[in-house]
């Protein structure tokens, strides 16, 4: 049984921290941030409808795989007409897979939705603690794993943004706000992806002899460098998709018109 | 210029104690570890603490203020309001002796449990040669000065009496990282022992949630969890759990 820091023989303190600042701050703006977006993205993955505004897909539904997604939006529909759902949900759980096995966002749960701990030097309320040794959280170990499919979700991604400089007919050589609002989206998804710590462990860091390898290590110390802002690309890049799912809506249900550019 | 602070400090043992309340002289410049010798100058001869180097590079003097693991000699009390009550207790995860005075010997004996780095068989003290860029990593974790503020922050065992003998803390998992990045190290030629499969079995490293407090308290501003233990954990991930590293594992292991 676990007795915390009120275990025999360590300093008799009652009280479970003696912080005195606003320590519960983070770990509440973590959970109102983070739920706000689970609700959002559920009721649009739900949606099925306003995620096309030609020529611009939300990414909430690319790549868009059912015989059930609205003309323009692709034509590889590997998966058939028995799919009634919203074509959202099929291809939604891979991003969801990687951002839930980011060690980022691990931390971020960890301490704001399970307290474990809510801040450091903050008791936690369990009164026993696994780690990551068992199921389910040992399966954040195949993070490596989603972190490839995020790349072949990435490209596609910025596929459709370089779609959307053609204009609603086809013809390229049209940009709106739409158009930048898709290129802003793909580069901030770019750069959490290769901010990410298994990025960084495969491009070199498994590595023991750098000298062997001058290009890994070239790699690894780009890789280095963005890692240490990984934490700012997951928010922003959470943000962009969101808001460029928005922005689509918008357009595809006519509140708002798509300001064009050329 | 000087003023009267506030300072509540605790003072027991292992039967007991509590925090009791100074009003202390302050001077401009100085340190919580300068009051707190000031407390055992004028009102408390008997107040109990450890320290060595007042700056900041022995480790001794660790402990927690207003509830946040630092070291004494490094808290400014200008960091304080003049009217703002300073709490100071013993670091809270290990056996307190008395007052501010605590038993770290957790940590020796975590310490002992690592194999030392173990060179290879052919060479000679004085004939290690290594390029720069392949020590470079670890030596970012030679700037530890065995404070144990990690040790003593990580809810692993900071919350979980229990845990204590199958996690070896932050400290120690970095200390292992360290010797697997080093170019020379050759424990697995050696002796056969894989420290990265031990840091899984023996050291408890799946106990580590990543959290980064070891991080957030570390006065050598050391990336422990960036740099060294989220980095141990992708090499447990390749030994592990990962099915299609097993296959090129022997071409990438330079
Ligand atoms: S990151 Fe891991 S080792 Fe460091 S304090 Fe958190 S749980 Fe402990
Ligand atoms: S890693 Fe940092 S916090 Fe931990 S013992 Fe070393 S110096 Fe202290
Ligand atoms: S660590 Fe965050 S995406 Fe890999
Ligand atoms: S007295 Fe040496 S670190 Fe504080």
């Amino acid at each position: 049984m676990s007795v915390g820091t009120t275990a025999p023989g360590r300093a008799q303190i009652s009280s479970r921290t003696l912080r005195t600042d606003r320590w519960w701050v983070q770990p509440v703006v973590t959970v109102a941030v983070l739920v706000a977006f689970i609700i959002y993205a559920t009721i649009r993955a739900f949606w099925n409808g306003d995620y096309y505004a030609a020529p611009y897909l939300s990414p909430f539904y690319s790549p868009c795989l059912a015989t059930n997604c609205v003309p323009g939006t692709g034509e590889v529909h590997i998966v058939g007409g028995w799919w009634a759902l919203s074509p959202a949900l099929l291809v939604l759980i891979f991003p969801l897979g990687f951002r839930l096995t980011c060690y980022y966002y691990r931390k971020a749960y960890y301490r704001g939705f399970w307290a474990s701990p809510p801040a450091c030097a903050v008791a936690e309320p369990h009164g026993k603690y696994t780690g990551e040794r068992r199921v389910p959280l040992v399966l954040n170990n195949a993070h490596r794993y989603f972190f490839y499919i995020g790349l072949i979700f990435n490209v596609i991604l910025s596929y459709d943004a370089i779609l959307a400089f053609r204009n609603a007919e086809g013809a390229w050589g049209h940009a709106g706000v739409g158009t930048l609002v898709l290129v802003a989206n793909a580069v901030l998804l770019w750069l959490y992806s290769l901010s990410c710590h298994s990025c960084r462990h495969v491009i070199g860091g498994r590595l023991t002899h750098f000298s062997k390898h001058p290009v890994r290590y070239r790699a690894w110390t780009l890789v280095s460098k963005l890692n240490t802002r990984h934490m700012l690309f997951a928010w922003a890049s959470l943000f962009g998709v969101a808001l460029a799912d928005l922005y689509v809506a918008l357009v595809a249900s006519g509140t708002i018109a798509d300001l064009s550019f050329f | 210029m000087g003023y009267k602070a506030h300072f509540r400090v605790w003072r027991g043992d292992t039967d007991g104690g509590g925090l009791h309340d100074f009003t202390v002289e302050v001077n401009e410049g100085e340190v919580v570890l300068d009051v707190i010798h000031r407390l055992q100058a004028t009102q408390a001869p008997d107040l109990a603490v450890r320290w060595n180097c007042k700056a900041g590079k022995c480790g001794s003097c660790s402990a927690e203020i207003n509830g946040r693991p630092r070291l004494l000699c490094m808290t400014r009390m200008s960091v304080f309001a003049e009217d703002e009550v300073v709490t100071v207790t013993p670091m809270r995860t290990f056996p307190v002796v008395r007052d501010l005075v605590t038993d770290v010997s957790f940590n020796y004996t975590k310490a002992r449990e690592v194999p030392a780095f173990s060179p290879p068989k052919d060479l000679k003290p004085g004939e290690y040669r290594m390029r720069q860029v392949d020590v470079e990593r670890s030596q970012e974790f030679r700037k530890c000065i065995e404070c144990f503020l990690c040790q003593n922050t990580c809810h692993v065992v900071r919350d979980h009496e229990d845990n204590k003998e199958s996690f070896s803390g932050p400290r120690f998992l970095m200390r292992i990282s360290e010797l697997e990045m080093h170019p020379l190290d050759s424990l697995e030629e050696n002796t056969g022992v894989d420290r990265t499969a031990t840091a899984k079995t023996q050291h408890g490293l799946g106990f580590c949630n990543i959290t980064k407090c070891c991080t957030e308290v570390c006065p050598e501003h050391i990336k422990i969890t960036d740099n060294a233990l989220i980095p141990l954990k992708e090499r447990v991930a390749d030994r592990s759990y990962d099915p299609l590293m097993r296959l090129f594992r022997r071409a990438d292991k330079d």
